[in-house]
């Protein structure tokens, strides 16, 4: 381990010292950020992570990157906080790939006032969640913006993760036939946040669903190895990403309504919101496309994982009607899924 | 989900389709085809396409969407009232959800509030209550819209700002009434209605005797329902069944919600507070006798209106664009597909009307459930 120099930062609040570039800013980084994600590559405190590759892209394998921001709006919440998410976010996106993630960055948007001690806790918390998921944070940079220019903290992470040869999970290779399975309740993050934000004075003992899926994804891949595509289900919910993949695949999707996995309590609280819980945002949901005779299989390896105990095939790919999302409903009737325009808005009467 | 599972057993539709089938069979020698049954309400709407009951009915049904969409008939006027007032520094403006998106002449709602205007959405009018108090040093105005289901808790919302001599809080009254817009329909010579579904929840304030004109002056029956699919298709069956056995009479499917004579408590509420407006305007159709309420001379320091000097009669009425066919969708003389405008210019992203902006709306229905992207699917 190099040169250390931790236990310095004595404010209590982030004032826009902290983002001057100057000693201020050097022991928030030490005391809070490394001292949280503690890893070689990180200590090294050079102006880049050095990551050793190895033979992990050896025989055809490759790599993938994404990134992702995350403002929620409250930070902290049931099930969860925004460093979780942070973390989480980026590694599903990466798993529902079919990579293996490994690396993450960590940027910090701080607006000025937050307390040292809540960032310390996003920091450990963050650090738990890349232990969790199998990563390492490995860099990262702090910004302090003045008080009204960010709302407390905003982060950005990005994560490189890497794929094994032969495998290609694209939304191009559905085909009909195939089966549409979830692995979990559908819609928890948005109505926890929902009913986070104190607005609706509605009492709900749901939580965030906010997990990273790559273990789980594992043992699906490993069950049904021919596996099309897959897809985090996170803002807009699962209708979003089927309208996404049905274009994009040029195929129709074909729901049941009586086969989605919900939690009672969630459905209320649609129901009296006037909410679609298929719009509702998830953070450990994932949709996935398996071809029929491997859907059965997916579904039991799934369920024999804690973040998949209500996986369920919930619809299934049609030739008819390309790019349009139905759903046959409980009552008998048949409707169209489409995409969400705006937000949902919570109805007059 | 208990008590609402009840109402939305495939196997009891299954029955009820079957006695429509035979209730309509039995109408054919005697009136006219197809018998177009008017669901007053959004909500009513919602639900039809929500549960696809428009394709499960017999053919010879076809429903008839209302006015009953409180954001749908909000004239171009009103919003841009919304937006001046909202726009004056000291202003904290509340509204709900719905009416952000509906466009006024120059913006939305939420364009307005992007480009710096304190506008925030509240649930309940007590919320905005609740901001005025925590901030005695700005004026909180609640946009109070909706038919008498809402008219209750704004009346209310007012006596508690007067009882607790809370002066930074006002209310911007564009209240609607039900009974007078089905009377407008009930007179237009173009119109050809067969029966109704009456609105619920606004008859479980006040009560159905309202709607005694319908069946005694102009010889329609008409069914007061809830939102559930067993619901309507159980009104459904009795609107029907009228017509078959050439009655005109206001039932009560909704028995479990609505008595006969209304909740008494918020009728007096709403009387204390409200009294009729002469005419109102309503979109798409245009001025309508006592169809408005406004506040009572005793609460003008309450009254947004006079606080502000805007609302209905104080500026230049704004025409909707030409070409759209607001008017006819609202009246049902012509489906939302008919409109030239329908899923072109005007989508749910990019509302001409405020028929796209309402999830209750019927173009925003049609384009959300069964229209705009069915038929590019049929066309490929």
């Amino acid at each position: 381990m190099p040169f250390r120099r931790s236990g310095r930062l004595k404010a209590k609040t982030i004032t826009l010292a902290h983002g001057g570039g100057g000693k201020a800013m050097r022991d928030l980084i030490d005391d809070v950020f490394i001292a949280a994600f503690d890893n070689p590559a990180m200590g090294e405190m050079e102006d880049q992570a050095r990551l050793d590759v190895g033979d992990l892209i050896a025989g055809g394998g490759r790599l993938a990157f994404t990134t992702d921001s995350f403002v929620v709006d409250p930070l902290v919440f049931p099930g969860g906080d925004i460093g979780k998410l942070s973390v989480w976010g980026t590694v599903n996106d990466l798993a529902v790939g079919g990579a293996r993630p490994l690396w993450l960055s960590a940027a910090f948007i701080i607006e000025e006032g937050v307390e040292v001690e809540f960032l310390r806790t996003i920091a450990i918390s963050m650090r738990t969640a890349a232990d969790a998921a199998g990563v390492a944070i490995v860099t990262g940079d702090t910004k302090v913006v003045e008080r009204g220019s960010a709302d407390k903290l905003f982060i950005t992470t990005a994560g490189i993760g890497v794929i094994p040869p032969g495998l290609d999970l694209s939304a191009r290779h559905i085909r009909p036939g195939d089966r549409v399975l979830v692995n979990a309740s559908l819609g928890e993050h948005g109505a926890a946040i929902l009913a986070a934000r104190g607005e609706i004075e509605l009492e709900m003992a749901v939580t965030s669903d906010c997990r990273p899926l790559n273990g789980l994804i594992d043992l699906l891949l490993a069950a049904a190895p021919a596996t099309r595509a897959m897809r985090d289900a996170t803002r807009g919910g699962i209708a979003a990403v089927l309208n996404e993949m049905a274009v994009a695949a040029g195929v129709g999707v074909v729901l049941e309504e009586a086969a989605l996995p919900m939690r009672t309590d969630v459905g209320g609280f649609c129901e009296i919101l006037g909410l679609d819980p298929l719009y509702l945002a998830n953070e450990g949901v994932l949709v996935a496309f398996v071809p029929e005779e491997q859907a059965d299989r997916a579904v039991a390896a799934m369920r024999g994982h804690p973040f998949g105990e209500a996986a369920a095939i919930i619809g299934s790919v049609t030739a008819a009607r390309p790019g349009v999302v139905s759903m046959n409903t409980m009552f008998g009737g048949s409707r169209i899924v489409d995409m969400l325009i705006g937000e949902q808005l919570p109805r007059i009467c | 989900m208990k008590y609402a599972h009840e109402f939305r057993d495939p196997v009891l539709a299954q029955g009820l389709l079957g006695q429509i089938r035979e209730a309509v069979a039995r109408t054919s020698a005697t009136v006219s085809q197809p018998l177009n049954i008017m669901e007053v309400c959004g909500g009513h709407t919602h639900a039809i396409f929500r549960y696809g009951l428009h394709e499960m009915v017999p053919g010879e049904i076809e429903f008839i969407h209302g006015p009953g969409c409180p954001v749908c008939v909000l004239p171009m006027g009103r919003v841009d009232d919304c937006i001046e007032i909202a726009e004056h520094p000291q202003v904290i403006f509340t509204t709900f959800g719905d009416a952000m998106r509906v466009p006024g002449t120059k913006k939305s709602m939420l364009q307005a509030k992007a480009e710096g205007a304190d506008i925030r959405l509240v649930y309940s009018p007590l919320d905005a209550l609740a901001i005025a108090r925590s901030n005695p040093d700005r004026e909180v105005v609640f946009f109070a819209l909706g038919f008498e289901t809402t008219m209750p808790s704004t009346a209310l919302t007012v006596l508690q700002a007067v009882k607790e001599g809370i002066r930074n809080f006002s209310l911007f009254c564009n209240h609607i009434t039900v009974p007078q817009p089905i009377k407008a329909l009930l007179d237009d010579p173009d119109m050809r209605l067969d029966g109704f579904i009456g609105p619920g929840h606004v008859s479980m304030v006040v009560g159905t005797r309202p709607y005694d004109f319908i069946a005694r002056d102009y010889g329609k029956p008409i069914v007061v329902s809830g939102f559930e699919p067993i619901d309507l298709l159980q009104s459904v069956l009795m609107v029907v069944t009228q017509i078959a056995e050439g009655r005109a009479e206001v039932e009560n499917q909704y028995g479990r919600i609505v008595p006969r004579d209304g909740n008494r408590q918020a009728l007096a509420a709403i009387d204390a507070v409200f009294e009729p407006r002469e005419k109102f305007e309503w979109r798409g159709l245009g001025e309508i006798d006592a169809s408005g309420v406004k506040m009572r001379p005793a609460f003008a320091a309450w009254d947004a209106e006079q606080k502000f000097d805007v609302g209905y009669g104080k500026r230049r009425e704004v025409a909707d664009p030409l070409d759209a066919r607001c008017g006819d969708v609202l009246k049902g003389q012509i489906k939302p597909i008919a409109c030239p405008l329908f899923g072109s210019i005007c989508n749910p992203e990019t509302p001409v009307g405020a028929l796209m902006v309402s999830s209750e709306g019927a173009c925003a229905a049609y384009h959300q459930y069964v229209g705009a992207r069915a038929r590019e699917a049929q066309a490929v």
